[in-house]
């Protein structure tokens, strides 16, 4: 409530003004770049490492015991495997700026058309399911956050905290089952598995969608509560600005520094989750393509994907600070 | 510690997730010796039945009984859980402490590694940690260990840097102890529990992570089965019965949750402080409003403002409070008021309560309450013409700068919101009145300051702003809530000096909130004395200092050091305490205080009656003189 007691406030540490805003920005942006630079090489050395820190032969692996010697040498030639360490990072790094993956041991196809051919059911699924979340969580926690401000409706509340941990905390795999197990299998709205047509998105959006929506649901209304009690939302009232304004414009921007922060780590996490929910939907993407590479062993395969897994992280990791930069000019000032 | 864990299974999260992780510990332990054989028994009678009064989850492909396997398989599930979640924390410890231990550039590369790695999803660093450790149990114990470290690590480094800049830690190095003593014998112990806490909620995600990997078949592998491999079994089933699928799937949420809640358990404990007992309240018994007499003033069409008998109420524990009880008062055209009382006194909530800005759970009562003529308290038929008349006719200049504006916004379009939504301003026209009215409150630049955010403005910059905020419309009345408390002393009296000017140049009239009195006396024309929620004396600010009548006023004006006073003398204060909102007494509540009260103050309450010019007082003994007493006779 507003204080009775107008008490001297309490001293905070005043962000020095910056001279021009340009160079803030500039700053923003060379510090950003670098980090998404560093990360970038580490991802790139990381795939590239994988293959020589699996124990013993890798291409013995991958062809199975029984491979006669001189495949698998032909195998180890191929791969240039056989040359010095620096040599094949150099040779990897040189081929992955000319979009160059290698190719699949067991198929021989390239990885990279592997890859284009499967990364469309991947990331318009997972594209899709952020789109869904986030036209759940933030109007939803938004209404709640309003609904409930200040102790009202006390039921609302509960039902909302409850549901929203419960779905929050059940992975998205086994939404995914026992979303098959009601509306595929029981009610048969929906095709099982595969991809078809658009009936074929729905219940594996809904498996990766759930779960986010709620925890992000949940992390929007507790910010909008905080920030509707805040001295600059009493101002947006005293200016008599219309409701949804003073929600909208004033609030929800607030609110949405801390949401996207952690939005930003579930969405990467969501990225990861296609892998999952692709196994049970038998979905065509990447997803299956990594379980599959994996079991058969297939390096290249794995290295392409993981690539490309850990590209799309990176620029949503960047994104989402460009974003925040954008809402909130605050966090242009960051230590990092 | 114990006591602690008392209170753990007191709390119905700590109880719920206590008793999960209870129970799944049971079954890990018995379940394989009690049922192991029951769930390896084939029966090639009921190969893939569903559920059954014999069969209760159904049966899988050789017919072993589903229910009694996924009991069975607890253990594993627990288990592999409890290696892997060993393995990360070790790791994430060692990580955690690096930097510190080995500090400089070493120590700067860990951190920044650990960084690299924590941006990345934890299910991508599992599964290339399973290419490199292999598909099974083994490996996907390495594999989970190995991805959830980074994740711990950065934890252990962020509590391990709250510590090590501490005063005891910093002595304990002075005086020559070796880093890693110091890290095993100080650090370490004051970071164990928010660890334990993330640890235990860990463990719930690395279950998760099992029974997932497993269920993609990069986890445990037959014959051997945990959760996710039965999942992964039941699903080519799920048209056949879904329960093989989800009966599986059920204990994995229930195990997940048993650590995430008993991990919120510890930590709610943990974090408790107990609040300390207070005394309970006494609400005032007597609930009949109390009617001022109306202020005297000939035409209440000149009145700006025209407040009766205004309260504001709240719900209380023990009843309901009432810290502004029947205020009423009157500001003409270009007039300025000021209201000064001490902390507690009801001024600040009266002038947010006139502005509108008193929310729920407190309730606003009066009997009248015009603005402009505009009545407030009617439910207007148009709220978009009442918006339109406060949004541009009344100012609000609120205490603190450095909280009031939108960090979000820019200075310019925070001004010009208030032209686009009442005045019908374009974009463009808003934006350059907003630049115009920075420029009338001595903004200097003020085409670039309109552009810049909050943060890049000073408290007293921002205090102009907002007082140009106000000047958007045409203000009839500004409301300032202690414009200048917030401020360096300096720039208090340029901000004073700029409501003065903007008060003479729109003829607004001001209402000025306040404790300092000299303040309100050097800025207004009549002061209203408020106290415990009343207006106690009502005077022109001429009479302050030499002619007020009520008792507590004139101990108000003598508190305020002069530059006469002699530095010697004792400073004047008033004894006693200000009353609480919810123990207002019977009677005059300033009685308890005040160097004349009788009897009679102390039994009934004196109403506010109008004196000679005007002016207003509330007290049995007005203009008896009193001696102010001194602090040192106060104390005596």
């Amino acid at each position: 409530m507003t204080t009775l007691t107008p008490a001297a406030a309490p001293p905070r540490s005043v962000p020095k003004p910056q001279g021009r805003l340009g160079g803030r920005w500039t700053r923003f942006a060379l510090r950003r770049t670098g980090r998404l630079l560093v990360s970038l090489w580490v991802l790139v050395t990381v795939s590239f490492l994988m293959i020589h820190l699996v124990p013993g032969d890798p291409v013995r692996a991958a062809l199975g015991m029984t491979a006669p010697t001189e495949l698998v040498e032909a195998k180890r030639q191929a791969l240039g495997l056989n040359d010095p360490l620096l040599t094949q990072y150099v040779h990897y790094l040189g081929n992955l700026l000319h979009g160059d993956l290698g190719e699949s041991i067991t198929t021989q196809l390239p990885v990279s058309e592997t890859i284009s051919q499967r990364l469309p059911a991947t990331a318009s699924l997972a594209v899709l399911a952020f789109l869904v979340a986030i036209a759940v969580a933030v109007p939803l926690g938004v209404t709640v956050a309003v609904a409930t401000r200040r102790g009202r409706r006390r039921r609302t509340e509960l039902a909302f905290a409850g549901g929203s941990v419960v779905l929050g905390a059940i992975p998205d795999f086994l939404v995914g089952v026992a979303l098959v197990a009601v509306f595929a299998v029981g009610l048969g709205w929906f095709p099982v598995a595969g991809r078809t047509d658009a009936s074929s998105y729905v219940l594996p959006v809904l498996a990766l969608a759930i779960g986010p929506a709620a925890v992000l649901a949940r992390i929007v209304r507790v910010e909008m509560l905080a920030v509707l009690e805040t001295d600059y939302v009493r101002t947006a009232r005293a200016k008599r600005l219309p409701a949804r304004r003073i929600y909208l414009r004033h609030a929800l921007p607030n609110a949405v520094t801390a949401t996207l922060t952690l939005g930003g780590m579930l969405l990467a996490s969501m990225v990861a989750g296609t892998v999952l929910v692709e196994n049970v939907f038998s979905w065509p993407g990447l997803g299956s393509t990594i379980v599959q590479s994996i079991v058969t062993k297939d390096y290249p395969v794995v290295q392409g994907t993981v690539l490309v897994y850990g590209l799309g992280v990176l620029v949503i990791n960047t994104l989402v600070d460009v974003a925040l930069a954008v809402l909130d000019p605050r966090s242009t000032i960051g230590e990092l | 510690m114990s006591q602690r864990w008392i209170r753990i299974v007191k709390t119905p999260v700590g109880l719920v997730g206590l008793s999960l992780l209870a129970l799944i510990v049971l079954l890990a332990v018995f379940a394989p010796i009690l049922w192991g054989d029951k769930a390896s028994v084939v029966d090639t009678e009921n190969l893939l039945a569903g559920p059954s009064a014999q069969h209760w989850f159904g049966t899988d492909n050789l017919g072993r009984d589903l229910f009694f396997r996924v009991l069975v398989a607890t253990r594993l599930s627990l288990t592999l859980t409890l290696v892997a979640t060993a393995l990360g924390t070790v790791i994430g410890l060692v990580l955690g402490t690096a930097p510190e231990l080995l500090g400089g550039r070493l120590g700067r590369l860990v951190t920044a590694l650990v960084n690299v790695f924590v941006a990345f999803p934890g299910l991508l660093l599992v599964l290339v940690f399973a290419v490199i450790f292999g598909v099974g149990a083994r490996g996907a114990v390495l594999a989970i260990g190995l991805a959830v470290a980074p994740g711990l690590a950065r934890l252990c480094q962020t509590l391990v840097a709250g510590v090590t800049g501490l005063e005891y830690v910093a002595a304990a190095r002075i005086t020559g102890v070796n880093r890693f003593r110091i890290m095993a014998r100080h650090v370490l112990p004051n970071v164990a529990e928010p660890l334990i806490v993330n640890v235990t909620i860990t463990a719930g995600a690395i279950l998760l992570s099992f029974a997932g990997l497993s269920f993609l078949g990069l986890g445990v592998q037959a014959p051997e089965y945990d959760w996710g491999r039965l999942m992964q079994d039941g699903l080519s089933g799920i048209f056949v019965h879904p329960l093989a699928a989800l009966g599986p799937g059920i204990m994995v949420v229930l195990a997940g949750l048993a650590f995430n809640l008993t991990g919120e358990a510890i930590a709610g404990v943990f974090g408790i402080s107990t609040p300390t007992g207070t005394g309970t309240l006494r609400v005032p018994t007597d609930e009949t409003p109390v009617t001022d007499i109306p202020h005297d003033h000939a035409a209440d069409g000149d009145l700006v403002l025209d407040v009766r008998d205004l309260s504001v109420t709240f719900p209380g524990a023990n009843g309901p409070v009432r810290p502004v009880r029947g205020v009423s008062f009157g500001i003409a055209a270009g007039e300025a008021v000021g209201v000064v009382g001490e902390s507690g006194s009801g001024k600040s909530l009266t002038a947010l309560s006139i502005a509108g800005l008193v929310e729920e759970p407190a309730s606003i009562d009066a009997r009248h309450l015009t603005f402009c003529g505009t009545d407030l308290l009617e439910e207007p038929a148009s709220g978009q013409t009442r918006d339109t008349l406060l949004g541009t006719s009344l100012a609000v200049v609120f205490q603190d700068p450095m909280t009031s504006f939108n960090p979000t916004m820019r200075i310019g379009a925070q001004l010009a919101e208030v032209g686009r939504h009442h005045q019908g301003l374009d974009r463009k026209k808003a934006s350059a009145r907003a630049v115009d009215r920075l420029r009338a409150v001595r903004v200097r630049d003020p085409e670039r300051r309109a552009r810049q955010y909050p943060f890049e403005f000073s408290g007293g910059m921002r205090q102009r702003a907002m007082i140009g905020m106000g000047l958007m419309g045409s203000p009839r009345l500004i409301i300032a809530d202690e414009p200048t408390t917030a401020l360096d002393v300096t720039v208090q009296s340029q901000v004073l000096a700029l409501l003065q000017d903007v008060r003479r140049e729109e003829g607004a009239a001001l209402l000025l909130i306040s404790h300092d009195v000299s303040v309100v006396a050097d800025v207004c024309d009549r002061v209203l004395v408020m106290y415990a929620g009343r207006i106690v004396e009502d005077l022109p600010t001429a009479d302050l200092r030499t002619r007020a009548r009520h008792p507590y006023t004139r101990a108000l004006v003598a508190a305020v050091p002069a530059m006469t006073t002699d530095i010697d003398t004792p400073l004047a204060t008033i004894p006693g305490h200000p009353v609480e909102p919810a123990q207002v007494p019977v009677g005059c509540a300033y009685a308890a205080r005040c160097p004349l009260a009788t009897v009679r103050c102390r039994e009934q309450d004196p109403t506010l009656t109008a004196g000679p010019g005007g002016s207003r007082v509330a007290c049995w003994h007005a203009d008896e003189p009193a001696d102010v007493l001194t602090a040192e006779e106060a104390l005596a």
